[in-house]
Protein backbone atom coordinates (compact mmCIF):
# COMPACT_ATOMS: atom_id res chain seq x y z
CA UNK A 1 0.00 0.00 0.00
CA UNK A 2 2.74 2.51 1.20
CA UNK A 3 4.77 1.34 -1.89
CA UNK A 4 2.18 1.63 -3.98
CA UNK A 5 1.59 5.25 -3.18
CA UNK A 6 5.26 6.01 -3.39
CA UNK A 7 6.02 4.53 -7.08
CA UNK A 8 2.87 6.56 -8.03
CA UNK A 9 4.20 9.58 -6.47
CA UNK A 10 7.76 9.00 -8.09
CA UNK A 11 6.26 8.06 -11.10
CA UNK A 12 3.81 11.16 -11.37
CA UNK A 13 7.02 13.36 -10.76
CA UNK A 14 9.02 11.72 -13.25
CA UNK A 15 6.14 12.89 -15.68
CA UNK A 16 5.60 16.09 -14.88
CA UNK A 17 9.33 16.62 -14.96
CA UNK A 18 9.82 14.88 -18.59
CA UNK A 19 6.81 16.72 -19.93
CA UNK A 20 8.55 20.33 -18.69
CA UNK A 21 11.77 19.29 -19.98
CA UNK A 22 10.48 18.37 -23.55
CA UNK A 23 8.53 21.76 -23.33
CA UNK A 24 11.38 23.52 -22.68
CA UNK A 25 13.59 21.85 -25.09
CA UNK A 26 11.22 22.12 -27.67
CA UNK A 27 11.13 25.85 -26.99
CA UNK A 28 7.13 25.73 -26.41
CA UNK A 29 8.44 26.74 -22.67
CA UNK A 30 10.55 30.06 -22.97
CA UNK A 31 12.79 31.62 -20.05
CA UNK A 32 9.34 33.35 -19.13
CA UNK A 33 7.66 29.90 -18.07
CA UNK A 34 10.86 29.10 -17.03
CA UNK A 35 10.80 31.40 -14.37
CA UNK A 36 7.31 30.78 -13.29
CA UNK A 37 8.09 27.27 -12.65
CA UNK A 38 10.70 28.57 -10.40
CA UNK A 39 8.46 30.35 -8.31
CA UNK A 40 6.22 27.36 -8.53
CA UNK A 41 9.09 25.55 -6.64
CA UNK A 42 9.75 28.31 -3.97
CA UNK A 43 6.23 28.98 -3.04
CA UNK A 44 5.07 25.07 -2.53
CA UNK A 45 8.28 24.29 -0.52
CA UNK A 46 7.25 27.59 1.35
CA UNK A 47 3.55 26.74 1.53
CA UNK A 48 4.40 23.00 2.76
CA UNK A 49 6.75 24.10 5.31
CA UNK A 50 4.55 26.76 6.97
CA UNK A 51 1.22 23.95 6.71
CA UNK A 52 3.65 22.03 9.12
CA UNK A 53 3.85 25.05 11.24
CA UNK A 54 0.05 26.09 11.24
CA UNK A 55 -1.67 23.71 9.28
CA UNK A 56 -1.02 20.59 11.25
CA UNK A 57 0.89 21.76 14.50
CA UNK A 58 -2.10 24.32 14.78
CA UNK A 59 0.25 27.79 15.45
CA UNK A 60 -0.43 30.55 14.03
CA UNK A 61 2.55 32.17 12.00
CA UNK A 62 2.37 35.75 10.18
CA UNK A 63 6.59 35.59 9.90
CA UNK A 64 7.23 32.70 7.69
CA UNK A 65 9.42 35.24 5.10
CA UNK A 66 11.33 36.27 7.55
CA UNK A 67 12.85 32.76 8.13
CA UNK A 68 13.11 32.65 4.24
CA UNK A 69 14.92 35.61 3.91
CA UNK A 70 17.45 33.91 6.88
CA UNK A 71 18.03 31.00 4.38
CA UNK A 72 18.13 33.25 0.97
CA UNK A 73 20.67 35.94 2.68
CA UNK A 74 23.20 33.29 4.17
CA UNK A 75 22.90 31.40 1.16
CA UNK A 76 24.06 34.87 -1.35
CA UNK A 77 26.85 35.64 1.10
CA UNK A 78 28.13 32.02 0.88
CA UNK A 79 28.04 31.62 -2.68
CA UNK A 80 29.06 34.97 -3.55
CA UNK A 81 32.27 34.17 -1.95
CA UNK A 82 32.37 30.44 -3.19
CA UNK A 83 30.78 30.50 -6.80
CA UNK A 84 30.33 27.15 -6.95
CA UNK A 85 27.95 23.68 -6.62
CA UNK A 86 29.73 22.78 -3.22
CA UNK A 87 29.34 26.63 -2.08
CA UNK A 88 25.91 26.30 -3.27
CA UNK A 89 25.03 23.54 -0.74
CA UNK A 90 27.12 24.92 2.00
CA UNK A 91 25.21 27.87 1.69
CA UNK A 92 21.96 26.05 1.03
CA UNK A 93 22.83 24.09 4.90
CA UNK A 94 23.82 27.04 6.63
CA UNK A 95 21.22 29.23 5.61
CA UNK A 96 18.55 26.14 6.31
CA UNK A 97 20.12 25.62 10.20
CA UNK A 98 20.37 29.33 10.54
CA UNK A 99 17.21 29.49 10.12
CA UNK A 100 15.94 26.77 11.72
CA UNK A 101 18.21 28.33 15.24
CA UNK A 102 15.80 31.00 14.20
CA UNK A 103 12.65 29.02 14.29
CA UNK A 104 14.04 27.39 17.98
CA UNK A 105 14.39 31.18 19.57
CA UNK A 106 11.38 32.20 18.31
CA UNK A 107 9.56 28.95 19.48
CA UNK A 108 10.97 28.93 22.40
CA UNK A 109 9.44 31.99 24.09
CA UNK A 110 5.96 32.02 22.50
CA UNK A 111 5.44 28.81 23.87
CA UNK A 112 2.39 30.10 25.81
CA UNK A 113 1.38 32.23 23.25
CA UNK A 114 -1.63 31.35 20.88
CA UNK A 115 -3.76 32.84 18.00
CA UNK A 116 -3.64 36.04 17.21
CA UNK A 117 -0.60 36.86 20.20
CA UNK A 118 0.98 34.23 17.92
CA UNK A 119 0.53 35.73 15.11
CA UNK A 120 1.16 39.08 15.93
CA UNK A 121 5.34 37.87 17.67
CA UNK A 122 6.18 36.33 14.55
CA UNK A 123 5.06 39.18 13.09
CA UNK A 124 6.95 40.93 14.96
CA UNK A 125 10.16 38.83 14.94
CA UNK A 126 10.01 39.19 10.85
CA UNK A 127 10.05 42.59 10.94
CA UNK A 128 13.00 42.51 12.86
CA UNK A 129 14.86 40.49 10.71
CA UNK A 130 13.79 42.60 8.15
CA UNK A 131 15.46 45.77 10.03
CA UNK A 132 18.48 43.73 10.67
CA UNK A 133 19.23 42.79 7.05
CA UNK A 134 18.30 46.36 6.13
CA UNK A 135 21.23 47.65 8.53
CA UNK A 136 24.00 45.14 8.02
CA UNK A 137 26.54 46.44 5.98
CA UNK A 138 27.57 42.69 4.46
CA UNK A 139 23.92 42.78 3.56
CA UNK A 140 23.98 46.05 1.85
CA UNK A 141 21.24 47.39 3.63
CA UNK A 142 18.05 48.86 1.85
CA UNK A 143 20.27 48.62 -1.86
CA UNK A 144 20.51 44.61 -1.41
CA UNK A 145 23.10 41.85 -2.77
CA UNK A 146 22.68 41.99 -6.40
CA UNK A 147 24.55 40.12 -8.75
CA UNK A 148 24.30 36.80 -6.34
CA UNK A 149 26.18 34.14 -8.76
CA UNK A 150 23.03 31.96 -10.26
CA UNK A 151 24.07 28.64 -9.67
CA UNK A 152 20.54 27.33 -9.89
CA UNK A 153 18.40 26.42 -12.67
CA UNK A 154 14.50 24.64 -12.95
CA UNK A 155 16.11 21.38 -12.82
CA UNK A 156 17.59 21.71 -9.63
CA UNK A 157 14.99 23.35 -8.39
CA UNK A 158 12.68 20.71 -8.98
CA UNK A 159 14.66 17.99 -6.98
CA UNK A 160 15.13 19.69 -4.16
CA UNK A 161 11.69 21.01 -3.78
CA UNK A 162 10.47 17.33 -4.35
CA UNK A 163 13.15 15.81 -2.16
CA UNK A 164 12.12 19.09 0.96
CA UNK A 165 8.27 17.96 0.07
CA UNK A 166 8.90 14.40 0.84
CA UNK A 167 10.69 14.71 3.84
CA UNK A 168 8.17 16.98 5.38
CA UNK A 169 4.93 14.80 4.46
CA UNK A 170 7.43 11.85 5.72
CA UNK A 171 7.52 13.73 9.38
CA UNK A 172 4.12 14.62 8.90
CA UNK A 173 3.00 10.71 8.88
CA UNK A 174 5.35 9.74 11.50
CA UNK A 175 4.39 9.45 15.03
CA UNK A 176 5.96 12.50 15.24
CA UNK A 177 3.54 14.43 12.95
CA UNK A 178 0.31 12.81 14.55
CA UNK A 179 1.95 14.24 17.59
CA UNK A 180 2.13 17.65 16.35
CA UNK A 181 -1.66 16.83 14.53
CA UNK A 182 -2.90 16.04 17.95
CA UNK A 183 -1.73 19.53 19.63
CA UNK A 184 -3.43 21.23 16.95
CA UNK A 185 -7.06 19.06 18.26
CA UNK A 186 -6.61 20.05 21.63
CA UNK A 187 -3.43 20.26 23.87
CA UNK A 188 -4.95 18.92 27.42
CA UNK A 189 -6.06 15.62 25.80
CA UNK A 190 -2.64 15.40 23.82
CA UNK A 191 -0.52 16.22 27.43
CA UNK A 192 -2.46 13.64 29.17
CA UNK A 193 -1.96 11.20 26.80
CA UNK A 194 2.15 11.94 27.22
CA UNK A 195 2.81 13.85 24.26
CA UNK A 196 5.34 16.74 24.72
CA UNK A 197 3.71 19.66 23.85
CA UNK A 198 6.25 22.01 24.48
CA UNK A 199 9.14 20.24 22.65
CA UNK A 200 6.85 19.49 19.74
CA UNK A 201 5.27 23.16 18.75
CA UNK A 202 9.50 23.97 19.05
CA UNK A 203 10.06 20.74 16.60
CA UNK A 204 7.30 22.18 14.15
CA UNK A 205 8.59 26.11 14.13
CA UNK A 206 12.15 25.14 13.90
CA UNK A 207 11.31 22.03 11.29
CA UNK A 208 9.35 24.56 9.18
CA UNK A 209 11.50 27.37 9.58
CA UNK A 210 14.36 24.88 8.01
CA UNK A 211 12.47 23.91 4.87
CA UNK A 212 11.64 28.24 4.49
CA UNK A 213 15.62 28.57 4.86
CA UNK A 214 15.94 25.98 1.68
CA UNK A 215 13.61 27.91 -0.30
CA UNK A 216 15.19 30.93 0.46
CA UNK A 217 18.66 29.65 -0.71
CA UNK A 218 16.85 28.48 -3.91
CA UNK A 219 15.49 31.88 -4.43
CA UNK A 220 18.97 34.14 -3.68
CA UNK A 221 20.61 31.67 -6.40
CA UNK A 222 18.22 31.53 -8.74
CA UNK A 223 16.93 35.24 -9.33
CA UNK A 224 20.22 36.15 -8.03
CA UNK A 225 19.05 39.97 -6.32
CA UNK A 226 18.00 40.04 -2.67
CA UNK A 227 16.18 43.01 -1.09
CA UNK A 228 15.28 43.25 2.70
CA UNK A 229 11.48 44.42 1.44
CA UNK A 230 11.05 41.09 -0.83
CA UNK A 231 10.64 39.29 2.22
CA UNK A 232 7.90 41.91 4.12
CA UNK A 233 4.60 41.42 5.25
CA UNK A 234 2.96 40.55 2.06
CA UNK A 235 5.23 37.49 1.37
CA UNK A 236 3.58 35.90 4.40
CA UNK A 237 0.52 36.83 4.12
CA UNK A 238 1.44 35.46 0.64
CA UNK A 239 2.58 32.08 1.83
CA UNK A 240 -0.63 31.63 4.28
CA UNK A 241 -2.92 32.59 1.92
CA UNK A 242 -1.92 29.54 -0.39
CA UNK A 243 -1.85 27.09 3.09
CA UNK A 244 -5.50 28.53 3.73
CA UNK A 245 -6.33 28.05 0.19
CA UNK A 246 -5.37 24.25 -0.64
CA UNK A 247 -6.03 23.18 3.12
CA UNK A 248 -4.52 23.85 6.24
CA UNK A 249 -3.98 20.18 6.93
CA UNK A 250 -3.31 18.93 4.06
CA UNK A 251 0.39 18.79 1.77
CA UNK A 252 -1.66 17.89 -1.30
CA UNK A 253 -3.69 21.42 -0.88
CA UNK A 254 -0.38 23.52 -0.64
CA UNK A 255 1.29 21.92 -3.18
CA UNK A 256 -1.79 22.81 -5.46
CA UNK A 257 -2.63 25.80 -3.84
CA UNK A 258 0.65 27.03 -4.68
CA UNK A 259 1.02 25.91 -8.32
CA UNK A 260 -2.38 27.58 -9.03
CA UNK A 261 -2.09 30.59 -7.21
CA UNK A 262 1.78 31.37 -8.82
CA UNK A 263 -0.07 30.38 -12.60
CA UNK A 264 -2.67 32.77 -11.45
CA UNK A 265 -0.87 35.66 -10.28
CA UNK A 266 2.00 34.91 -13.50
CA UNK A 267 -0.92 35.44 -16.04
CA UNK A 268 -2.63 38.16 -14.68
CA UNK A 269 1.18 39.92 -14.63
CA UNK A 270 -0.13 42.09 -17.88
CA UNK A 271 -3.47 43.16 -16.18
CA UNK A 272 -1.02 44.51 -13.24
CA UNK A 273 -4.06 47.09 -12.54
CA UNK A 274 -6.81 44.63 -12.47
CA UNK A 275 -4.74 41.83 -11.43
CA UNK A 276 -4.99 42.67 -7.80
CA UNK A 277 -8.60 42.79 -7.87
CA UNK A 278 -8.90 39.50 -9.46
CA UNK A 279 -7.03 37.51 -7.37
CA UNK A 280 -9.26 39.02 -4.40
CA UNK A 281 -12.30 38.32 -5.72
CA UNK A 282 -11.70 34.64 -6.58
CA UNK A 283 -9.97 34.74 -2.97
CA UNK A 284 -13.19 35.50 -1.71
CA UNK A 285 -15.46 33.54 -3.87
CA UNK A 286 -13.34 29.96 -2.80
CA UNK A 287 -13.55 30.90 0.57
CA UNK A 288 -17.08 31.05 0.77
CA UNK A 289 -17.49 27.81 -1.62
CA UNK A 290 -14.85 26.14 0.22
CA UNK A 291 -14.27 27.30 3.98
CA UNK A 292 -12.21 24.47 4.47
CA UNK A 293 -9.59 25.33 1.67
CA UNK A 294 -9.43 23.71 -1.37
CA UNK A 295 -8.67 20.26 0.19
CA UNK A 296 -9.74 20.37 3.48
CA UNK A 297 -7.14 18.36 5.37
CA UNK A 298 -7.55 15.72 2.92
CA UNK A 299 -4.83 14.51 1.05
CA UNK A 300 -5.25 13.19 -2.41
CA UNK A 301 -4.70 9.07 -2.39
CA UNK A 302 -5.77 6.68 -4.37
CA UNK A 303 -8.39 5.81 -1.98
CA UNK A 304 -10.19 8.73 -2.50
CA UNK A 305 -10.56 8.31 -6.14
CA UNK A 306 -12.27 5.12 -5.64
CA UNK A 307 -13.99 6.19 -3.22
CA UNK A 308 -15.26 9.05 -5.89
CA UNK A 309 -15.73 6.37 -8.54
CA UNK A 310 -17.84 4.68 -6.29
CA UNK A 311 -20.00 7.83 -5.30
CA UNK A 312 -20.27 8.37 -9.58
CA UNK A 313 -21.17 4.48 -9.75
CA UNK A 314 -23.60 4.85 -7.14
CA UNK A 315 -25.72 7.57 -8.66
CA UNK B 1 -0.06 3.70 45.80
CA UNK B 2 -0.48 7.81 45.43
CA UNK B 3 -0.29 9.75 48.15
CA UNK B 4 -0.56 14.08 48.38
CA UNK B 5 1.31 15.23 50.92
CA UNK B 6 0.54 18.45 52.14
CA UNK B 7 -0.11 20.34 49.07
CA UNK B 8 -0.60 23.66 47.93
CA UNK B 9 -1.33 24.89 45.10
CA UNK B 10 -1.57 28.92 43.79
CA UNK B 11 -2.48 30.62 40.45
CA UNK B 12 -0.58 33.65 40.89
CA UNK B 13 -1.76 34.97 44.04
CA UNK B 14 -5.35 32.66 44.32
CA UNK B 15 -4.61 30.13 46.92
CA UNK B 16 -6.10 27.29 45.02
CA UNK B 17 -5.48 23.91 47.22
CA UNK B 18 -4.37 24.78 51.03
CA UNK B 19 -2.64 21.50 52.53
CA UNK B 20 -4.41 18.89 50.82
CA UNK B 21 -3.31 15.48 51.58
CA UNK B 22 -4.95 12.40 50.73
CA UNK B 23 -3.92 8.74 49.79
CA UNK B 24 -5.11 6.54 47.16
CA UNK B 25 -4.30 2.48 48.24
CA UNK B 26 -3.53 -0.08 45.57
CA UNK B 27 -6.40 -1.06 43.99
CA UNK B 28 -8.81 1.06 45.22
CA UNK B 29 -11.49 3.47 44.16
CA UNK B 30 -10.97 6.81 45.58
CA UNK B 31 -13.11 9.90 45.37
CA UNK B 32 -12.90 13.60 45.74
CA UNK B 33 -15.81 15.67 45.59
CA UNK B 34 -16.71 18.97 46.07
CA UNK B 35 -18.36 21.86 44.49
CA UNK B 36 -17.83 24.21 42.16
CA UNK B 37 -14.56 25.73 41.83
CA UNK B 38 -13.81 23.73 45.06
CA UNK B 39 -10.34 23.01 43.36
CA UNK B 40 -10.89 19.43 42.22
CA UNK B 41 -9.44 19.91 38.89
CA UNK B 42 -6.47 21.83 39.66
CA UNK B 43 -5.60 18.87 42.09
CA UNK B 44 -5.26 16.41 39.21
CA UNK B 45 -3.83 18.98 37.03
CA UNK B 46 -1.39 19.03 40.08
CA UNK B 47 -1.36 15.02 39.98
CA UNK B 48 -0.42 14.70 36.30
CA UNK B 49 2.31 17.63 36.18
CA UNK B 50 0.50 20.10 34.19
CA UNK B 51 0.20 22.59 37.18
CA UNK B 52 3.48 23.13 39.32
CA UNK B 53 2.46 23.16 43.10
CA UNK B 54 3.99 25.89 45.70
CA UNK B 55 5.07 23.38 48.20
CA UNK B 56 4.20 19.90 49.24
CA UNK B 57 4.74 16.47 47.40
CA UNK B 58 3.58 14.11 45.38
CA UNK B 59 4.38 10.23 45.75
CA UNK B 60 4.14 7.42 43.78
CA UNK B 61 5.00 4.04 44.66
CA UNK B 62 7.16 5.47 47.48
CA UNK B 63 8.70 7.61 44.75
CA UNK B 64 8.79 11.39 45.06
CA UNK B 65 7.35 12.43 41.45
CA UNK B 66 7.04 16.14 42.36
CA UNK B 67 9.55 17.25 40.24
CA UNK B 68 9.01 15.17 37.29
CA UNK B 69 7.67 16.81 33.83
CA UNK B 70 4.35 15.61 33.08
CA UNK B 71 5.14 13.49 29.90
CA UNK B 72 7.36 11.19 31.98
CA UNK B 73 4.72 10.77 34.84
CA UNK B 74 2.36 9.18 32.68
CA UNK B 75 5.43 6.78 31.43
CA UNK B 76 5.35 6.18 35.41
CA UNK B 77 1.52 5.30 34.68
CA UNK B 78 -0.27 7.98 35.75
CA UNK B 79 -2.93 8.69 32.85
CA UNK B 80 -5.89 11.00 33.28
CA UNK B 81 -9.00 11.52 31.71
CA UNK B 82 -9.06 15.45 31.18
CA UNK B 83 -12.35 17.04 32.52
CA UNK B 84 -15.51 17.88 29.63
CA UNK B 85 -13.98 14.80 27.32
CA UNK B 86 -11.49 16.11 25.55
CA UNK B 87 -11.02 14.22 22.66
CA UNK B 88 -9.42 15.00 18.89
CA UNK B 89 -12.19 15.79 17.65
CA UNK B 90 -11.36 15.55 13.84
CA UNK B 91 -9.56 12.38 14.07
CA UNK B 92 -11.23 8.67 13.79
CA UNK B 93 -12.08 6.73 16.72
CA UNK B 94 -9.42 4.56 15.95
CA UNK B 95 -6.80 7.11 15.93
CA UNK B 96 -7.56 8.42 19.05
CA UNK B 97 -7.10 5.18 20.37
CA UNK B 98 -3.82 5.13 18.37
CA UNK B 99 -2.79 8.40 19.69
CA UNK B 100 -3.77 6.67 23.19
CA UNK B 101 -0.74 4.34 22.62
CA UNK B 102 1.61 7.34 21.38
CA UNK B 103 4.23 6.63 24.38
CA UNK B 104 4.25 2.60 23.54
CA UNK B 105 6.84 0.72 20.93
CA UNK B 106 4.97 -2.63 21.00
CA UNK B 107 2.67 -1.59 17.97
CA UNK B 108 1.17 -5.22 17.82
CA UNK B 109 0.20 -4.93 21.60
CA UNK B 110 -1.81 -1.88 21.10
CA UNK B 111 -3.59 -3.08 17.93
CA UNK B 112 -5.04 -5.86 20.14
CA UNK B 113 -5.51 -3.66 23.02
CA UNK B 114 -7.41 -1.50 20.58
CA UNK B 115 -9.74 -4.04 20.04
CA UNK B 116 -9.95 -4.61 23.71
CA UNK B 117 -11.40 -1.34 24.53
CA UNK B 118 -13.72 -2.37 21.21
CA UNK B 119 -14.86 -5.09 23.57
CA UNK B 120 -15.63 -3.00 26.66
CA UNK B 121 -17.13 -0.34 24.06
CA UNK B 122 -18.89 -2.41 21.08
CA UNK B 123 -20.25 1.20 20.02
CA UNK B 124 -16.89 2.19 19.23
CA UNK B 125 -16.00 -0.25 17.75
CA UNK B 126 -18.85 0.71 15.55
CA UNK B 127 -17.57 3.90 14.68
CA UNK B 128 -13.99 3.37 14.26
CA UNK B 129 -13.94 5.51 11.20
CA UNK B 130 -15.74 8.00 12.10
CA UNK B 131 -14.27 11.34 13.61
CA UNK B 132 -14.75 11.52 16.80
CA UNK B 133 -16.16 14.91 16.70
CA UNK B 134 -19.17 13.43 15.76
CA UNK B 135 -19.79 10.80 18.68
CA UNK B 136 -22.32 12.15 21.16
CA UNK B 137 -21.59 13.03 24.36
CA UNK B 138 -21.60 9.72 25.90
CA UNK B 139 -19.77 7.93 23.72
CA UNK B 140 -17.00 10.72 23.55
CA UNK B 141 -16.38 10.24 26.84
CA UNK B 142 -16.44 6.62 26.79
CA UNK B 143 -13.14 7.04 23.73
CA UNK B 144 -11.51 9.50 26.26
CA UNK B 145 -11.67 6.58 28.85
CA UNK B 146 -10.78 3.79 26.29
CA UNK B 147 -7.77 6.44 25.16
CA UNK B 148 -6.41 6.67 28.65
CA UNK B 149 -6.89 3.13 28.99
CA UNK B 150 -4.69 2.46 26.29
CA UNK B 151 -1.32 3.23 28.25
CA UNK B 152 -2.36 0.42 30.59
CA UNK B 153 -1.89 2.75 33.79
CA UNK B 154 -1.68 2.09 36.96
CA UNK B 155 -3.49 4.90 38.01
CA UNK B 156 -6.58 6.13 36.41
CA UNK B 157 -7.65 10.00 36.86
CA UNK B 158 -11.04 10.88 36.21
CA UNK B 159 -12.44 14.33 35.86
CA UNK B 160 -15.57 14.33 36.03
CA UNK B 161 -16.95 11.56 33.92
CA UNK B 162 -20.47 11.93 34.54
CA UNK B 163 -20.43 15.87 33.38
CA UNK B 164 -23.54 16.65 31.51
CA UNK B 165 -24.24 12.78 30.41
CA UNK B 166 -28.05 11.79 30.51
CA UNK B 167 -28.82 9.65 33.86
CA UNK B 168 -28.60 6.18 32.44
CA UNK B 169 -25.75 6.92 30.69
CA UNK B 170 -24.43 8.67 34.13
CA UNK B 171 -25.31 4.95 35.76
CA UNK B 172 -23.07 3.43 32.81
CA UNK B 173 -20.23 4.80 33.06
CA UNK B 174 -20.25 4.45 36.71
CA UNK B 175 -20.41 0.53 36.15
CA UNK B 176 -17.66 1.21 33.67
CA UNK B 177 -15.45 2.59 36.10
CA UNK B 178 -16.04 -0.02 38.95
CA UNK B 179 -15.71 -2.67 36.09
CA UNK B 180 -12.17 -1.08 34.96
CA UNK B 181 -11.22 -1.24 38.83
CA UNK B 182 -12.18 -4.90 39.55
CA UNK B 183 -9.77 -5.50 36.77
CA UNK B 184 -7.17 -4.27 38.39
CA UNK B 185 -7.01 0.01 37.67
CA UNK B 186 -6.75 1.73 40.95
CA UNK B 187 -8.94 5.17 40.34
CA UNK B 188 -8.78 8.32 41.36
CA UNK B 189 -12.13 10.06 40.74
CA UNK B 190 -13.19 13.54 40.51
CA UNK B 191 -16.78 14.26 40.76
CA UNK B 192 -19.85 16.23 41.76
CA UNK B 193 -22.09 13.72 41.42
CA UNK B 194 -21.08 12.62 45.09
CA UNK B 195 -24.06 10.13 45.53
CA UNK B 196 -23.17 8.17 42.44
CA UNK B 197 -19.13 8.54 43.25
CA UNK B 198 -19.77 7.57 46.83
CA UNK B 199 -21.45 4.28 46.19
CA UNK B 200 -18.64 3.51 44.25
CA UNK B 201 -15.94 4.37 46.42
CA UNK B 202 -13.45 3.47 48.71
CA UNK B 203 -12.19 5.89 50.07
CA UNK B 204 -13.85 9.69 49.94
CA UNK B 205 -12.33 13.06 50.60
CA UNK B 206 -14.72 16.47 50.69
CA UNK B 207 -12.95 19.50 49.16
CA UNK B 208 -14.03 23.00 50.49
CA UNK B 209 -12.78 25.88 48.51
CA UNK B 210 -9.42 23.86 48.65
CA UNK B 211 -9.92 22.52 52.07
CA UNK B 212 -10.62 18.94 52.38
CA UNK B 213 -12.68 18.98 55.10
CA UNK B 214 -14.21 15.58 55.82
CA UNK B 215 -12.84 12.25 54.50
CA UNK B 216 -13.99 8.64 55.50
CA UNK B 217 -15.10 4.98 53.83
CA UNK B 218 -17.45 5.84 50.91
CA UNK B 219 -20.54 4.71 52.92
CA UNK B 220 -19.45 6.58 56.21
CA UNK B 221 -19.37 9.83 53.48
CA UNK B 222 -23.16 9.21 51.89
CA UNK B 223 -24.05 8.74 55.79
CA UNK B 224 -23.07 11.45 56.95
CA UNK B 225 -25.14 14.80 57.83
CA UNK B 226 -22.95 17.37 56.75
CA UNK B 227 -22.11 15.14 53.23
CA UNK B 228 -25.97 14.81 52.91
CA UNK B 229 -26.70 18.33 53.36
CA UNK B 230 -23.72 19.80 50.86
CA UNK B 231 -24.03 17.38 48.62
CA UNK B 232 -26.56 14.81 48.28
CA UNK B 233 -29.88 16.84 48.25
CA UNK B 234 -31.06 16.43 52.20
N1 LIG C 1 -5.67 28.74 35.01
C1 LIG C 1 -6.21 29.35 36.09
N2 LIG C 1 -5.89 30.62 36.40
C2 LIG C 1 -6.40 31.22 37.47
N3 LIG C 1 -7.29 30.67 38.31
C3 LIG C 1 -7.67 29.40 38.07
C4 LIG C 1 -7.16 28.68 36.94
N4 LIG C 1 -7.71 27.45 36.94
C5 LIG C 1 -8.53 27.42 38.00
N5 LIG C 1 -8.51 28.58 38.69
C6 LIG C 1 -9.26 28.89 39.90
O1 LIG C 1 -8.98 27.90 40.85
C7 LIG C 1 -10.15 27.53 41.55
C8 LIG C 1 -10.34 26.03 41.46
O2 LIG C 1 -10.59 25.65 40.11
P1 LIG C 1 -10.79 24.14 39.69
O3 LIG C 1 -10.93 24.13 38.22
O4 LIG C 1 -9.72 23.32 40.28
O5 LIG C 1 -12.17 23.80 40.37
P2 LIG C 1 -13.05 22.48 40.27
O6 LIG C 1 -13.22 22.00 41.65
O7 LIG C 1 -12.49 21.54 39.30
O8 LIG C 1 -14.43 23.05 39.74
P3 LIG C 1 -15.50 22.41 38.73
O9 LIG C 1 -16.27 21.42 39.52
O10 LIG C 1 -16.34 23.56 38.33
O11 LIG C 1 -14.74 21.80 37.61
C9 LIG C 1 -11.29 28.32 40.92
O12 LIG C 1 -11.56 29.40 41.77
C10 LIG C 1 -10.74 28.82 39.63
O13 LIG C 1 -11.26 30.07 39.29
MG1 LIG D 1 -13.13 20.81 37.51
Amino acid sequence: MFKAKNIAAVALLAAVYTAIKILRLTGIFGSYHEITIAQICINMLLACSLNLITGFAGQFSLGHAGFMSIGAYACALIIIRFPSVYGFMLGLIAGSLASAVVGLAIGIPTLRLSGDYLAIATLGMAEIIKVVFFNLKITNGAAGLMNIPRLMNWEWMFCLTAGSVALINNFINSRHGRACMSIREDEIASQSVGIDIALYKIAAFAIGAFFAGISGGMYAAYFYVLKPGIFGLLKSIDILVIVVLGGLGSISGSIIGAALLTLISALLQDFASLRMIIYALMLIAIMMFRPQGLLGTNEISFALFTRALKRESAK
Amino acid sequence: MLELKSLNVHYGVIHVLKDVSLTVGRGQIVTLIGANGAGKTTALRTISGIKAPSSGSIILDGQDITKIPAPKRVVLGLSQVPEGRRIFASMSVYENLELGAYLRKDTKAVKSDIQDVFARFPILGKRQKQPAGTLSGGEQQMLAIGRALMLKPKILLLDEPSMGLAPILVNEIFDIIKNINEQGTTVLLVEQNASKALAIADIGYVLETGTIVLSGTGAELAASDDVKKAYLGG
